[in-house]
């Protein structure tokens, strides 16, 4: 009994210690901004090796997620005789959820992961500890520029989300089942609004990006530099940014969208 | 070489997210559609909205002129104040103009629709329509349309 609320306390202390410095190395890579400012060539390689490099996975899923809603959604639209609402239905479930979403997801998946294999292995090959020796610090040399990598791809993969997934939907619903297309865009135009659903959703893929990439580097830099230290690790950026953006998704949701 | 390389993809990425952003804005969104350009107000008094919301469309003869600016209720009169934008390129329309809250197709979306009066004085900035007709209210209809039947199976 004892040692079963013993572990409970120990994991949440471990819990809490873990946010407090993955805070901590959020607020000292900010404070070493100006310098990374001035090698952005290093923001410049992350971001073609974080977002350019996860761009071909979200635009193949993007398609394959419009077509899917497209043909769900009017299947049981034409059931109402209200496949003209195909088009809004498609792009009010993109902008809001699906795209900053499944962008989030697939960019932890494909990126975030990299990104803590990445460092865990820096760490674990004493790379960082050299790197120190010569008096660069990883911090703005390594750390900084990758998650602000992350925090810019985020947003730019899911609107580019979100567009093609709607060409998606375009395609399959006009050109296969046959909704009117002039139809189709108009009740879009209708429905969605440019500040409620679009921006909104821009917004959500904004803190997940940050949430991620936080995650991801944080993880990297802590991992214990064995290995199995790496491996697990990097596991754990997976499955802790998944469900930190879909529990953030909720809570933003229910304050944005009321 | 290989740096100039990747500037180019990045910007090349950066580019095509922007142009993703303004395909959502102008032919997804309704943001082109929002901006009223040079609008000027005028109000009017409904005994019942209906299910009326702001941003609805104000239409004449079926064209949309403007939107709902703002709904609430005026509290000596308890009737629903309703303040519209209309378009600036509209500037003629009558003072004694009436306005109506009309339904799009059985169960659609409600909105207000002006029909043009006869004088020649026109509407300017905080105005106030005099003439209104409510929403119609489908429940309270098909109560009455119940009612009567059976009153005329009594007879």
């Amino acid at each position: 009994m004892i040692s079963l609320l013993r572990s409970t306390g120990a994991l949440s202390l471990s819990v809490f210690a873990a946010t407090g410095r993955a805070c901590i190395l959020l607020i000292q890579m900010l404070l070493t901004l100006p310098l990374a400012i001035r090698r952005y060539e290093l923001l410049l390689e992350q971001l073609y090796r974080v977002g350019v490099l996860t761009l071909p996975i979200i635009i193949v899923a993007a398609l394959f997620v419009g077509m899917v809603l497209a043909l769900q959604g009017y299947n049981t639209l034409v059931d109402f005789g209200a496949e003209s609402s195909l088009g809004l239905l498609v792009a009010l479930s993109l902008t809001r959820e699906l795209g900053p979403v499944l962008a989030g997801l697939l960019f932890a998946g494909r990126a975030g992961a990299a990104l803590t294999a990445e460092i865990g292995l820096m760490k674990a090959t004493e790379q960082l500890a050299g790197m120190e020796m010569m008096a660069v610090d990883p911090l703005w040399r390594v750390l900084l520029p990758r998650f602000l990598a992350g925090v810019l791809s985020v947003p730019l993969l899911a609107v580019l989300f979100t567009a093609v997934g709607i060409l998606g939907g375009y395609l399959l619903g006009v050109d296969v089942l046959g909704v009117d297309q002039g139809v189709f865009w108009s009740a879009m135009q209708q429905g969605v609004d440019f500040h409620q659903d679009v921006m909104n959703g821009l917004l959500k893929s904004l803190v997940f990006g940050v949430l991620i990439s936080l995650i991801a580097v944080f993880m990297g830099y802590d991992a214990s530099p064995t290995p199995a230290g790496v491996s697990s690790a990097t596991t754990l950026t997976v499955v802790l940014s998944s469900l930190v953006v879909l529990a953030m998704d909720f809570s933003l949701t229910s304050m944005m969208f009321q | 070489m290989q740096r100039q390389l990747i500037e180019v993809i990045v910007g090349l990425f950066v580019i095509a997210g922007v142009v993703a952003l303004l395909f959502l804005s102008l032919k997804v969104s309704n943001l082109n559609s929002a901006i009223v350009t040079d609008p000027y107000q005028v109000s009017a008094r409904f005994d019942n909205i209906g299910s009326l919301k702001v941003r609805a469309p104000v239409s004449m003869a079926g064209v949309k002129i403007g939107r709902v600016k703002e709904i609430r209720l005026d509290s000596d009169s308890y009737q629903a104040q309703v303040v519209m934008e209309i378009s600036g390129e509209y500037t003629k329309l009558p003072v004694d103009s009436s306005a109506s809250i009309n339904t799009q197709g059985l169960l659609g979306e409600q909105f207000v629709s002006l029909e043009p009066g006869g004088q020649q004085k026109f509407l300017i900035n905080g105005d106030r329509l005099r003439l209104t007709q409510s929403a119609v209210v489908l429940e309270n209809l098909i109560g009455q349309l119940l009612f009567s039947n059976s009153q005329g199976a009594k007879e």
